[in-house]
């Protein structure tokens, strides 16, 4: 049993792993076609039908590009940089919930890489420990560009990291739990979360797009002002793990929203699509075909939300660093911690009332 | 500003209806190398030495065509018509060799103009292709002299011709010509 499980484990970790790798690498191509659709052009469509080869030829040409470093960079931390980024970027996604589970042989095997009670405080440590990589890389390569873009990366990354806590904590309030699968599951039955916080899914949307490092907030790359922010002196497949590791920040921060807000692999209607395929076709078969439609819906969530991330870059202009941090600190702070009240009161004083008007 | 103006999202929710509304739009895109943008009847693309409606060449090696070239890109070798040539050359003087340097050319069009035999022209519809190697550069007859089986007309001669025509192809009333790509 003991070595069933680890199998079984490492095999979900293994998926899990391949899917995120996967999904950024298709992100890259998405971003790419997106962009052309919203400026009325093609995007790629040489390589492949329709471009789906550009991914690999991208690769390609990023793994035969000269590895360089520079004379006077630190060469150990700069090379640790993107492995960092990449690291990081990789981690948060173990702990997803991609569905509910699946049964093999009388075993029910959770949908997830790690079931862990302390899911969101894993997610934000892990994507909290993915400035490191910015900010080494940037102090590595001795530039003052890179270091400057390693610095905003830093200061916007924590500035937001607050207001995104607190838009959370309201979640947590309403959940009593820090597990992921716990989130997911209580949201069944159409009872997610953004009908009941959408002060705090906007405030968190805002701050994911902030921690991703993405367009309004891609200031630690501005090139107008910085080159190439904290990647100005990278190159060949280290620069190309940076950019990666941003769209798979990009994908994991899409999942976590859609686990948190829009009720993960939940849809409506769904027990009675379970009770049609188990009645159909038996508990287990039926129960294993339910479970894979509801990953489905869960990445087409997420899918969604990566789609919303490109619309949102190809659409508006980067923000003013000050404008950046006066959002941060005093507005979406505040708006946090008002939402956090509005949601304490709620649950102390609403909640027992409807709940006893419904009985 | 207003609340409303200060909270952003109003203006952030049209901004993203407007791309999204690009994002549906037809695409502008052509497709070069599949599909090739029609460029109007008085392009000035390759040279071709026109043959007469019985084959024969009307070139005669007069040179006006060398002299008028700024670029002096043309030149070319005269020589006499001999007996039973009579079906290949349409005059008693013709051009053994006529080259044209593609790399000096500009595609001014002043040969064409100083032709008084009617046998140079710029095509319409045709480029020089891209070269990779020197020895693709200079033109022989081989390559500029007009094919029977596949003999080259032109729409329009004028800039006045192709606006009547464009006219006329606007009213639907000439169909018989490949539309522009871009109107």
């Amino acid at each position: 049993m003991e070595l069933t499980e680890f199998i079984i484990k490492t095999l979900t970790i293994l998926v899990v792993f391949v899917l995120t790798l996967v999904i950024a690498m298709y992100s890259t191509w998405g971003e790419r076609k997106v962009a052309g659709f919203i400026q009325d052009r093609m995007g790629p469509n040489r390589a492949g039908p329709g471009g789906l080869l550009q991914p690999l030829a991208d690769a390609g040409k990023m793994f035969f590009k000269e590895d360089f470093i520079p004379a006077l960079a630190n060469k150990w931390l700069f090379i640790s940089g993107p492995s960092l980024a990449m690291l990081t970027a990789l981690l948060a996604s173990a702990v997803i919930p991609f569905g509910s589970t699946f049964r093999y042989g009388g075993a029910e095997v959770v949908l997830q890489g790690v079931e862990s009670n302390i899911g969101i405080l894993y997610v934000f440590g892990v994507v909290a420990l993915g400035v490191y990589g910015i900010m080494i890389g940037g102090w590595a390569s001795n530039n003052k560009f890179s270091l400057l873009g390693a610095i905003r990366a830093a200061s916007q990354n924590i500035s937001y990291e607050v207001a995104m806590g607190l838009s959370l904590i309201a979640i947590l309030m309403m959940s009593s739990s820090l597990s992921l699968g716990d989130i997911v599951a209580q949201q069944h039955g159409g009872n997610w979360n953004i009908f009941y916080q959408p002060l705090g899914f906007i405030i968190f949307l805002t701050c994911s797009f902030a921690e991703c490092n993405r367009v309004p907030f891609d200031l630690p790359e501005c090139e107008t002002e910085l080159v190439g922010g904290y990647h100005t002196e990278y190159g060949s497949m280290k620069l190309g793990f940076y950019l990666f590791a941003e769209y798979i920040n990009m994908f994991v921060s899409s999942a976590i929203i859609s686990v948190l807000y829009f009720g993960g692999y939940n849809y409506p209607g769904m027990d009675w699509v379970y009770n049609q395929l188990t009645a159909a076709l038996g508990t287990t078969t039926g129960h294993n075909i339910a479970t894979l439609i509801g990953t489905g819906v869960f990445f087409g969530k997420a899918l969604f939300f990566i789609f919303f991330y490109m619309w949102v870059r190809w659409t508006l202009p980067r923000f003013r660093y000050d404008q950046l941090m006066n959002l941060g600190w005093k507005k979406l702070i505040p708006l946090a911690i008002f939402n956090i009240i509005i949601t304490g009161a709620c649950v102390l004083f609403l909640k027992p009332y409807i709940t006893a008007l419904l009985n | 500003m207003t609340l409303m103006e200060r909270a952003y999202l109003p203006a952030i929710a049209t901004g993203l209806a407007i791309t999204l509304k690009h994002f549906f739009a037809k695409k502008v895109t052509i497709q070069y190398p599949e599909v090739k943008r029609y460029l109007g009847p008085v392009f000035r693309g390759r040279h071709i030495l026109k043959r007469d409606e019985d084959g024969r060449e009307r070139c005669t090696a007069c040179g006006l065509c060398a002299v008028a070239c700024p670029a002096e890109a043309i030149s070319m070798v005269a020589a006499e018509r001999v007996k039973g040539e009579e079906t290949l050359y349409r005059e008693e003087k013709y051009a053994a060799v006529y080259e044209v340097n593609m790399l000096r050319c500009i595609f001014c069009g002043l040969c064409e103009e100083a032709c008084p035999k009617q046998a140079v022209y710029l095509r319409h519809d045709e480029f020089i292709p891209v070269f990779n190697d020197r020895n693709q550069v200079i033109w022989g007859k081989d390559l500029l002299v007009e094919d029977m089986n596949n003999r080259y007309t032109r729409e329009a001669w004028t800039k006045e011709e192709a606006h009547i025509l464009d006219r006329k192809r606007a009213d639907g009333e000439v169909t018989n010509v490949i539309p522009r790509a871009i109107p």
